[in-house]
């Protein structure tokens, strides 16, 4: 049972009355299900095509297109360590080696706890940083093996439960948009020619 | 190149010069001037100059998305050479373009590289070897060798994405093309890209296959062998096939087709884009019911009853017998007493032929071609519209049943009208259809109130602003077969009493149904209907029954009444291909030849007539309609006249009002539109009065689905499956009244009979109906309709 529970479809549905069309919260809704499943199951999928009036293979193409969309259970964190060039040069290899050693598990894998997953990825956007690597996408720049040692300890203990969610958290604190700073949506009705095209002109 | 410029136009000739065409675009293609259209694509104004840009993902009923690159030329808007995606790009003023450059072909053999580069050379073993784009391009426009030395990319091959067809994806180019079609085309989105990048596939959501009607034209539009149909793989190499432009007869919308065989086998059709009629679509019936043709369940010779069974016979033998029978019930009854039923199924020329022998040689008035699930034949004389006029109408008035069900293909032309906004759909309908979704209004009626529906939306004062705008078509047919059609037509009357300008579609559903009846197989002075033959059989006053393939206890509605008369009738006449129920029961069943087997034209639903070919050789020694009834007449000592299907041909264009330019040559390609008919019956119908509802308190609701008992969908082993089966849709909140669940069995009361059904909660139903789908396998709902009653109402109990 990985639907949408109640609270998340009243969510979802408001979510989805924030655009002019409902597929458009496809995304979102994606986040949504991440967050409270940890992972992207096909029962969500097929929920949200219902929520939002697609096919169900539609969904799955848009989830699947993006990364960070998983459709497997990940650990609690996922460690990603950049393996680009700014991160190679200075060691990304023998640190992804040593996460492999460390945690017992191959890149790729979740080790047998179901604590960690282990990844490679692309360029993290701080190279002045390198050796870089992520636990749920929050940086962690110039790693050792030491440092990394330590890390996964404090996660191990608990100790950065305040600063790092577990996986498939978005957000802690959700945007609440007041109705009247909504800025309100047209009608799918509405002509779909953007106003400056000559024929809207017409 | 000045001279092409409107603006140098010589000042001597200045003043006749006719003012220039908004539309037109001047443009230069490889070095030559060419006008194009205005807002024109550059790949579609080339191929007008006659150059041929290759492409892979363009195709010319869709949403170009410039996915494959194939279609790069370098073209000179005046800022210099650019390379363009020509698919993507519009002409506009002065544009020079280079479809030959050194620099456009290094780009198409770069491409071409690229497609290559992970796509198997499996072309000796491959379904589109021999006409397939990438193969034809590599040639023409590839590098000839590659750099790709790793291994290529591997998949499982082939993945069935439906019972239909399988995905190969190893050799998917990722074009669009099939993704496209399913959303934008057919609005079944249920193929899509999964994953990216080099990970990029095709596939389907796990346990939801590709179960479009339509799913075969992703096939015919794959540029690759990626995708192939069930039915043609391995059958053929398209070098062995031969071919013949003709038109599908599996419903009235009469798509142009391809017939293609191969050591006179039947193998394959392939829609023909005719832009007045089916865009290059086809349904997924009318693509693969084919296999029927080529059935060993086919009757492939004479056949004279002896006991319980059937002997075979020569034709003179059966010939003499069927005269016999009819000379018998002649003096036996008069002519009054022969019914003629069918003639939907063959050419214009088989009715015709069985037409004059109805009403000349045997001179009964007694000949129809409806199968008392349509309309009245008179509405085909009332302000025809074509296709075309329904699909460009600014309004859409649905009187119809569910056209995904019944003309698929009219269900796109439809649907891509109010999906690209350039109509409005008013449906009136007693479940939600498959163009409810696109609709602007959707009023659900009950059955029995479907003029007052009518009457009330019309008082709407934006739906009277919207019909006010003119340009209105109504699409109207048998929207409920449990229902009498005189509602149908009483609301007719309030629409068109409403938009007097209003024009009709009228969706008859079988075949050549409409060619039949404007042809003559229709009841003359005093003549009695499908219906009303039925009825005098069973009341003993038809003496010999001709049944030209026409299956009435599968087909007609009221199922008691048809096995009443065929039980009653002395002597039964089946001209047939297959031994259905009701050719079963014959005296005489004279074996027919089928689709493909013979030539003809065909009309459909908007009057166009158009070829039919003979691309096969008839199965056993089966003859054409027409050739039956020839010899039949002349049996009954009258010569027809009729040696060639052309001698026919020509008969109608003589005889048949609005056929007067139906010739050999004018049926060719598109066809001709025949003209409005002038020797039909006004429709006069009385609205019978409905009674009110009492214990019996569903109203029953039963039309088709594409997929049902018809011989074609039956003998095709692709199609047969598909049948979804006889089962009672009701609301989820009726299913619950009625005290039980989704999936259990419930009693269907009617006023004559019960029968059993599987109970299916449905929320397209509307509350206080019950609807089943007709002619389905297992239980029959045609034992519920009392086809004299206005409505037919049922008690629906748990067992």
């Amino acid at each position: 049972m990985s639907r949408l529970n109640e609270a998340n479809v009243m969510l979802a549905k408001e979510i989805i009355g924030r655009y002019p069309k409902a597929r458009s919260a496809t995304i979102p809704l994606l986040h949504l299900s991440q967050q409270q499943n940890g992972y992207i199951t096909d029962d969500a999928i097929a929920h949200i095509a219902e929520l939002v009036g697609a096919t169900s293979a539609e969904v799955l193409g848009t989830c699947t297109f993006y990364e960070m969309f998983k459709m497997v259970p990940v650990g609690k964190y996922l460690v990603n360590i950049c393996g680009t060039m700014s991160c190679q040069l200075l060691g990304a290899d023998e640190l992804m080696h040593h996460a492999e050693q460390t945690l017992g598990v191959k890149a790729g894998g979740t080790t047998s706890d179901g604590l960690f997953t282990l990844e490679h990825a692309e360029c993290q956007a701080a190279c002045t940083e390198a050796p870089n690597m992520q636990v749920n996408y929050r940086h962690c720049h110039r790693m050792t093996t030491t440092n990394f040692d330590k890390l996964i300890d404090d996660l191990r203990a608990g100790r950065l439960e305040g600063e790092i969610p577990v996986h498939g958290t978005l957000a802690r604190v959700r945007q609440q948009i007041p109705a009247d700073k909504a800025a309100g949506v047209a009608s799918p009705d509405a002509p779909v020619v953007p106003a400056w095209m000559p024929e809207a002109a017409q | 190149m000045t001279t092409t410029e409107p603006s140098a136009a010589n000042p001597d000739t200045e003043a006749e010069a006719p003012p220039p065409d908004p539309n037109a675009v001047q443009i230069t293609i490889n070095g030559r001037p060419h006008t194009a259209r205005k807002g024109q694509l550059l790949i579609d104004a080339a191929a007008d100059a006659g150059e041929y840009i290759p492409r892979f993902c363009y195709h010319e009923r869709m949403t170009p998305v410039g996915k494959c690159r194939m279609c790069l030329v370098e073209a000179d808007s005046g800022r210099g050479p650019a390379v363009t995606v020509s698919c993507m790009v519009p002409v506009s003023p002065d544009m020079k373009v280079d479809t030959e450059s050194p620099t456009t072909k290094r780009m198409q053999e770069g491409i071409l590289e690229l497609l290559l580069a992970n796509h198997p050379l499996d072309c000796p073993v491959c379904d589109k070897g021999g006409e397939c784009p990438l193969q034809d391009q590599a040639f023409s426009h590839g590098p000839g060798e590659s750099r790709m030395l790793e291994e290529k990319r591997h998949y499982e091959k082939p993945i069935p994405i439906s019972d239909l067809v399988l995905l190969d994806r190893e050799r998917c180019i990722l074009c669009d093309r099939c993704t496209r079609f399913a959303d934008e085309v057919a609005g079944d989105a249920l193929i899509h890209f999964n994953s990216r990048g080099n990970n990029t596939h095709i596939t389907t959501f796990p346990d939801e296959p590709f179960a479009s009607y339509f799913s075969g034209n992703t096939v015919q539009i794959c540029p690759v062998g990626a995708l192939t149909a069930q039915p043609y793989r391995f059958k053929a190499r398209p070098w062995d096939l031969s071919q013949q432009e003709s038109t599908c007869t599996s419903c009235s919308v009469g798509c142009r087709t391809v017939v293609q065989s191969s050591r006179d086998e039947l193998l394959r059709y392939m829609g023909v884009d005719s832009d007045p009629v089916n865009h290059g679509w086809l349904c997924d019936r009318g693509r693969f019911n084919f296999e029927s043709v080529k059935s060993d369940q086919r009757v492939l010779q004479p056949l004279v009853r002896s006991g319980d069974g059937f002997q075979p016979v020569t034709w003179n033998a059966a010939m003499a017998e069927a005269a016999a029978l009819i000379s018998e019930a002649l003096a036996a009854g008069g002519a009054n007493s022969i019914g003629i039923i069918g003639g939907a199924r063959g050419t214009n020329e088989d009715a015709h032929a069985w037409a004059r022998l109805g009403h000349d040689v045997i001179g009964t008035p007694n000949v129809y071609a409806q199968m008392g699930d349509g309309l009245p034949n008179g509405l085909l004389a009332e302000s025809p519209a074509t296709i075309d006029e329904a699909a460009n109408a600014a309004t859409i008035v649905l009187l119809a049943p569910d056209l995904k069900e019944e003309l698929p293909v009219l269900y796109l032309r439809l649907r891509d009208a109010a999906a690209k906004r350039r109509s409005r759909i008013i449906e009136f309908a007693p479940k939600q259809t498959g163009l409810t979704s696109y609709a602007w209004r959707h009023v659900a009626y009950e059955p029995g109130t479907q003029a007052a529906a009518v009457a009330a939306t019309l008082s709407d004062a934006d739906v009277a602003v919207q019909l006010a705008k003119g340009n209105v078509v109504i699409v109207v047919g048998r929207a409920n077969l449990a229902e009498s059609s005189a509602a149908t037509i009483a609301a007719l009357n309030e629409v068109r009493a409403a938009v007097p300008g209003a024009k009709v579609l009228t969706a008859f559903r079988r075949g050549n149904v409409v060619g039949a009846l404007r042809v003559g197989m229709r009841a003359g002075a005093g003549g009695l209907d499908t219906r009303g033959m039925l009825q005098a059989a069973a009341d003993g006053k038809i003496e010999c029954l001709v049944l030209v393939g026409a299956d009435p206890l599968a087909d007609f509605p009221d199922t008691n009444l048809a096995r009443r008369a065929l039980k009653a009738v002395p002597r039964i006449i089946a001209v047939d291909t297959f031994l259905t129920g009701s050719s079963q029961q014959a005296n005489v069943v004279l074996a027919a030849s089928a689709y493909a087997e013979k030539a003809g034209t065909h009309t459909n639903l908007e009057g166009r007539v158009t070829a039919l070919a003979r691309e096969v050789t008839p199965a056993g020694s089966t003859r054409a309609d027409w050739m039956i009834a020839a010899e039949l007449a002349l049996e009954l000592g009258t010569d027809l006249g009729y040696s060639s299907v052309a001698d026919i041909t020509a008969s109608i264009a003589e005889n048949v009002s609005g056929y007067e330019d139906v010739t050999v040559a004018s049926v060719a390609g598109d066809g001709v539109l025949a003209g409005v008919p002038t020797d039909l019956d006004a429709v006069e119908i009385p609205l019978p009065a409905v009674p009110e509802r009492n214990a019996y308190e569903y109203r029953l609701v039963v039309s088709r689905v594409l997929y049902d008992k018809a011989i074609s969908t039956v003998q095709s082993p692709s199609l047969a499956h598909l049948a979804p089966g006889a089962t009672v849709h009701l609301h989820p909140l009726d299913l619950e009244r009625v005290g039980t669940s989704d999936g259990s069995e419930v009693k269907v009361s009617g006023t004559r009979t019960s029968v059993v059904f599987r109970a299916v909660a449905d929320d397209t139903v509307l509350r206080g109906t019950a609807w089943v789908p007709f002619n389905q396998p297992g239980p029959n709902v045609g034992e519920l309709i009392d086809c004299f009653a206005p409505v037919n109402d049922v008690r629906i109990e748990t067992i």
